[in-house]
């Protein structure tokens, strides 16, 4: 079986199996699967308003997707988008609070300002590890909790007066549409997709197609080998951390600007960078594949919400589902051996 | 082999993030829905929790309990057409479930906790024929109630039950996260502890959370080992980690006379024998009324409800019986209830009123 064949069945063939394992567990826990997919389905596509919504989630999935696979694909575990999407979210609500300028030069000063504070908070983990080698997961972990406590300080101290919110953001900063909106009936589907399309397709170029990007592959394939060949390798893992760190940043302008149009004191982790981790690994750290398993979480995620309404099913079955499906792609070598015999039985 | 190793690295950090990202979350109630809801005119409700859940033991809890006995006193059923719940589990959810419901076409629909303030302004300016309730904030729009409580007088009579408890003249107080309404309970609740014993300290401490029961374990225990004997918490999750370490330690030492006050319901299940008592926010009730008041066709729009001890909003729960001085401090809480309710008592709601505070 061909490399790339096996490559996209393996994906496929975890997600059912997550599929299947969670309907085996819906009927040993006496729900009914049928019932609980149709309206997983329904909660996701049966009505125009969903699909907006889905979209919605979505957004920030590819970007958080994109995150985690860049920096893997250089050799690092960027496990601190948690923390890059906060201090991008903070950034561009808080330029969009704070200006009043025309649209044009509003709305994007806001996202280059939610860019250039993930890329920043993505530095400095990226400069210990290139500087003292110090391990980026450590010190991305413990920078989620400073973004988390540091943003929560400031909406509460800077930007107002010991609320728990800050305002809404100027109109002229905005990434809503009416007309977005009018056509999803009133979901918070918003301009942010189509930054997040570009973004998909600007990181299989930088990566695929140029010098820069040859190189940062390299350093992830083998740094020896990478320096041996004259390449910078320090170089290239702060690179690679400050482009995750973007995208990263980016996510959380698509909530900032986008879904919310403000930022709260939050008391925990939003979850979307961690499930980000979850999506670039569905996704086989390729920009096509993180597109993809972005639309399979984010309609799982919104469509799960309406499983108690419609089916009686509690939600959190699809946490499980979720975390099969992880589980299936994270040992997805399994896979790959049966496929390799099944195909090897089928020469025969 | 590396490669190998960074799989293993990376499921590892997976499986430690869907355990975290499901801390705090347990079984649902079983449900059994009815698809038979939409039939004629028959009212119906729901509630969207916050990310709390509805099984947060406190909060979200105590509203769905309101919701569950107005709809069994009304012969409605769960599901469509009759009463339910949604659960969010992000920030990001509550829009999403908000308008679910209005979908559904539910008569009144609550969100429960200050957190859904943004969503329901927003969802309230486009869904202009739907029926909204918000807990704890107060949103400006003809179709949302706002059901507001005065938390400081329940933490007030609080405070006059911790304070002739304690031995040690320390007393804790443990908050979630920093807001208007745990600040009524702060102030409230020092304001009674200095009613009844001004010699008394009041330890404050915020957890930063709602859903983070072992920071509130280890402030509970930091509050005891430093002397306190009597802890309060206005915390939801966070403080279901103060009973499991006051459990412990009477456990360990039951001589010692330690004490914990609950919040919100009367949790008197989390330990028998350390719970002294509980400041009753009855959500349950608020919700039960407007609810009732919206199926008469007298929804409260655009109004703030506000429920105090005069409304049954708020109120203590019974002091625990094996209580030292449980006669004494009943017969206080009853004299202050008494001078609140005539309102020859103002009980402070901020820490600036509390400044200027003095019981006579």
């Amino acid at each position: 079986m061909s490399k790339r064949l096996s490559s996209i069945l393996t994906p496929i063939i975890a997600v059912l199996l997550g599929v299947i394992v969670g309907t085996i567990i819906m009927l040993a826990s006496g729900y009914d699967p049928v019932a609980a997919y149709t309206a997983l389905w329904n909660g996701a596509f049966g009505d125009i308003y969903y699909t907006g919504e889905v979209i919605r989630q979505v957004t920030p999935y590819i970007l958080a997707g994109l995150a985690v696979a860049f920096a893997f694909r250089v050799g690092l575990f960027n496990i601190g988008v948690e923390g890059q999407f906060l201090v991008g979210w903070l950034a561009a609500v808080w330029v969009g609070v704070s200006f009043d300028l025309p649209r044009i030069i509003h709305l994007p000063l806001a996202i280059i300002a939610s860019i250039v504070a993930g890329a920043l908070w993505a530095f400095i983990p990226g400069l210990l590890k290139a500087r003292f080698r110090v391990h980026e997961v450590i010190i991305t972990i413990m920078m989620n909790y400073v973004a988390l406590h540091i943003s929560n300080y400031i909406i509460k101290n800077v930007i107002t007066d010991h609320k728990d919110k800050t305002d809404m953001i100027k109109d002229s900063a905005t990434l809503r549409s009416e007309w977005l909106q009018s056509l999803t009936d009133y979901s918070r589907l918003h301009w942010g997709i189509l930054i997040a399309i570009v973004c998909c397709i600007l990181m299989w170029f930088l990566l695929e197609r140029t010098t820069r990007g040859f190189e940062l592959r390299s350093v992830g394939f083998n740094q020896h080998a990478a320096h041996y060949a004259g390449m910078s390798v320090n170089k290239n893992i702060i690179l690679s951390m400050v482009i995750s760190g973007a995208f990263a940043g980016l996510a959380g302008a698509m909530e900032g600007l986008g879904t919310f149009g403000y930022a709260t004191v939050n008391g925990g982790f939003t979850g979307v960078g961690f499930d980000g981790i979850a999506v670039a690994l569905l996704g086989a750290n390729t920009s096509l594949g993180v597109f993809f398993s972005a639309i399979l979480f984010g309609a799982l995620k919104v469509g799960a919400l309406n499983m108690p309404l419609e089916a009686g099913v509690p939600n959190e079955l699809v946490d499980i589902i979720i975390a099969l499906i992880v589980f299936f792609v994270a040992s997805s070598y399994i896979i790959r051996v049966f496929l390799d015999r099944f195909t090897k039985k089928g020469v025969k | 082999m590396k490669k190998r190793n960074m799989g293993l690295v990376l499921s590892l950090v997976l499986a430690a993030g869907t355990l975290l990202g499901a801390c705090g979350k347990s079984d649902n109630q079983g449900t059994d829905t009815s698809k038979d809801g939409g039939k004629g005119d028959t009212f119906s409700v729901a509630m969207v929790t916050d990310s709390g859940g509805v099984d947060d033991k406190s909060f979200n809890q105590s509203a769905w309990e309101g919701i569950q006995k107005f709809g069994k006193d009304n012969g409605l059923k769960q599901g469509k057409g009759g009463y339910d719940y949604l659960q969010s589990k992000s920030d990001a959810d509550y829009v999403t479930n908000l308008n679910t419901l209005v979908r559904q076409d539910f008569d009144l629909v609550f969100g429960v906790g200050f957190k859904l303030k943004g969503a329901i302004e927003e969802i309230a300016k486009q869904q202009k024929d739907a029926h909204f309730a918000i807990v704890d904030e107060q949103v400006d729009q003809p179709n949302v109630a706002s059901v507001l409580f005065k938390e400081q007088e329940a933490s007030f009579l609080a405070g006059i039950a911790a304070a002739m408890t304690t031995k040690t003249n320390r007393i804790g107080f443990i908050g979630g996260m920093e807001s208007a309404v745990i600040e009524r309970f702060e102030a409230g609740f020092v304001a009674g502890v200095k009613a009844a014993n001004p010699k008394a300290v009041v330890d404050i401490d915020y957890a930063g959370a709602f859903d983070k029961a072992e920071t509130g374990k280890a402030i509970a225990s930091k509050m005891f080992t430093s002397g306190a004997d009597v802890i309060f918490h206005a915390a939801g999750d966070t403080g279901n980690g103060m009973f499991t370490e006051a459990n412990d330690r009477k456990k360990k030492n039951p001589e010692k006379e330690i004490w914990v006050i609950g919040v919100d319901r009367d949790q008197a299940d989390m330990g028998p024998d350390i719970v002294l008592t509980s400041a009753l926010k009855r959500v349950d009730v608020a919700v039960q009324d407007l609810s009732k008041k919206a199926m008469d066709g007298s929804f409260e729009g655009g109004k703030v409800v506000l429920y105090g001890l005069n409304e049954d909003g708020v109120g203590l729960a019974p002091i625990n019986d094996k209580a030292p001085n449980k006669d004494a401090i009943e017969k206080a809480v009853n004299e202050w209830i008494g001078k609140i309710k005539s309102g020859a008592v103002k009980v402070p709601g901020t820490r600036d009123e509390l400044k200027n505070f003095s019981a006579k």
